[in-house]
């Protein structure tokens, strides 16, 4: 078990960091976000609900758009649309 | 049944069993009204740090790493709130607060315990809600680095007994005959930790701000508190930084938009970014508000149990031995008993207490034989008070949907282990961690608190720039085979 990142199609991301604590969540939902292209779009998956709260206010204060927030048995999906 | 239900349905399970645990407590004897205090205060704790996510090494880690002050502000907050309310029970004698020896071996202890919490993902008390969401990792670093990793901690003696300064041994054994003098009493000091905590930590000073600006030290006045505790010592220093973060972090971005909106930007629009600031996160900044004020009834109910039944020695070992348990407390008659917000020194009973059972005789040091004692796990006050934590997570968790139980892969569990004992060593020699030897000492009046918080951040600092290095070695790994420029 460890972090995944995968294409899934041209511009869309999936990173599944389930299973990971604070604040591995976080930290690579910014490294993905720098990696990728402005206007790509990145599901983050995770299960650390503490990650959510910083993750958001990551995206606020970057001009990120946070599409979509899921939420089914303790798993988050955050769908986020680099500015 | 659905999730949500069932969620429910356990959420009201456990609720139900610290009902009937109460309830069996206070039915077998009245004294145990004080470990019930402690069990529902820990669930009140819980349920609040759960909710707002409130984790004092996310505070500086999510600053440092993802440039987010949402934490830090919630605990200067929940600190602002919290030393009023310690002054208002410092000036009517209702505090069971005392500060504690002052040195630089604060801001070492600080510093070790920084870098364990950012490794192991959430604090001492962070760690301890993040068990009641499921989280195995953090389970990991309670019981392998707070309880057992501590214990041994500080019963290290032998080889390790050689590496310390004469002065702490020499003032060990003077201040070890001076005590014994006369009493009849067995005092141990076998370990390292014996030597550093007689023979140096006892003969440092203690202050606080009140007491020095008061005529008597020891008799402060009313202002005199209100002034120098909370005023000086707390609010100034928790603003200073409030203002220090927001123009680090948020005011770039805040000048930017205000100026694409209105052309220009004035002191007004700076007040305008801080109070942002702080209402970005409402639930955490209400939670600091809760927290804090939550604090303060608990150091009140404590110092009103004990005088409700008459605790002469303001500790729960004089009722103890009252019930007839003596092996449950010192050759002094204590146990460990806080009597506000702590978190660790009872862990590293719980790791005695385990360590006994396998024959290892942990009442011959110090810390464990002549100060906290090692009490029944069912019988110890502050135990309770992080079981209530883990439950009252529980059942927040429960009730949001929230709750996983989630089991580590290899890598997090070398984190979780050696953050957890990471953090275990740097609590020891501050006697205190994130809320012993920071939050309840800088809103209580004592500097100790700020070189312990300062610690705390340089060695949350040195952790963050660790994994900011293995999650990109992480990461170019994982986007090696996209067309991404690494």
């Amino acid at each position: 078990m460890g972090v995944k990142f995968e294409k899934k199609e041209e511009g869309k991301y999936m990173l599944d960091v389930c299973g990971f604590v604070c604040p591995h969540p976080q930290i690579y939902t910014k490294k993905s976000l720098e990696k990728v292209n402005s206007g790509d779009v990145i599901d983050v998956v995770f299960d650390n609900p503490s990650s959510g709260e910083t993750i958001i206010q990551m995206c606020e204060a970057a001009g990120h758009e946070i599409m979509e927030q899921k939420q089914d048995a303790g798993k988050l999906v955050y769908v986020i649309k680099k500015a | 049944m659905d999730i949500e239900k069932r969620n429910k349905l356990w959420a009201l399970i456990v609720t139900g069993a610290l009902i009937l645990i109460s309830l069996i407590y206070i039915k077998a004897n009245i004294y145990f009204l004080y470990l019930v205090v402690y069990i529902w205060f820990g669930v009140a704790y819980g349920m609040m740090l759960q909710y707002g996510r409130f984790c004092f090494a996310s505070a500086s880690r999510d600053l440092f790493a993802a440039g987010v002050p949402r934490m830090a502000v919630g605990i200067l907050i929940a600190l602002i709130f919290f030393s009023l309310i310690q002054a208002a029970l410092a000036s009517t004698d209702m505090s069971t607060f005392h500060p504690a020896p002052f040195g630089i071996h604060m801001l070492i202890a600080g510093c070790v315990f920084g870098v364990g919490m950012v490794l192991a993902g959430g604090c001492a008390s962070g760690s301890l809600y993040k068990v009641g969401e499921g989280n195995m990792t953090s389970l990991l670093a309670v019981v392998v680095g707070l309880c057992l990793g501590q214990a041994v901690f500080v019963d290290l003696g032998g080889v390790f007994n050689k590496l310390l300064p004469q002065s702490w041994i020499d003032g060990a054994h003077q201040t070890q005959a001076a005590v014994l003098a006369g009493r009849g009493l067995e005092m141990p000091v076998n370990t390292w930790f014996d030597h550093y905590l007689v023979g140096y930590i006892w003969k440092q000073p203690t202050y606080t701000v009140a007491g020095l600006l008061a005529d008597n030290p020891h008799h402060p006045t009313t202002a005199n508190i209100f002034l120098g505790n909370a005023v000086i010592n707390s609010i100034i220093p928790a603003l200073l930084i409030l203002g220090i973060i927001y123009w680090f972090y948020p005011r770039k971005v805040h000048k930017t938009r205000v100026i694409k909106e209105k052309g220009s930007f004035s002191i007004g629009d700076n007040f305008a970014g801080i109070w942002k600031m702080i209402t970005a996160s409402k639930r955490t900044s209400m939670m600091g508000i809760l927290v804090g004020i939550t604090a303060g009834l608990h150091i009140l109910t404590i110092a009103g149990m004990q005088k409700r039944f008459a605790v002469k020695s303001s500790n729960f070992g004089e009722l103890l031995l009252r019930m007839g348990y003596d092996k449950d407390v010192t050759p002094k008659g204590t146990v460990f008993d806080p009597g506000y917000w702590y978190i660790t020194s009872q862990e590293g009973q719980v790791g005695a207490w385990i360590l006994e059972k396998f024959g290892w005789d942990m009442h011959d040091n110090m810390f464990f034989g002549w100060v906290n004692g090692i009490p029944e796990l069912w019988r110890n006050p502050a135990l309770w008070m992080s079981l209530g934590i883990i439950f009252g997570a529980m059942i927040m968790a429960l009730l949001q949907k929230e709750f996983k139980v989630k089991f580590p892969s290899t890598e997090l569990m070398v984190w979780g282990i050696s953050g957890g004992l990471l953090m275990g060593m740097g609590s020891r020699p501050s006697l205190g961690c994130n809320i012993g030897g920071f939050f309840i000492r800088a809103a209580g009046g004592d500097p100790n608190g700020w070189v312990y918080g300062t610690g705390m951040v340089l060695g949350a600092f040195v952790g963050v720039k660790f994994f900011n290095w293995w999650t990109e070695r992480q990461m170019a790994k994982e986007m090696a085979d996209f067309d991404i420029d690494l």
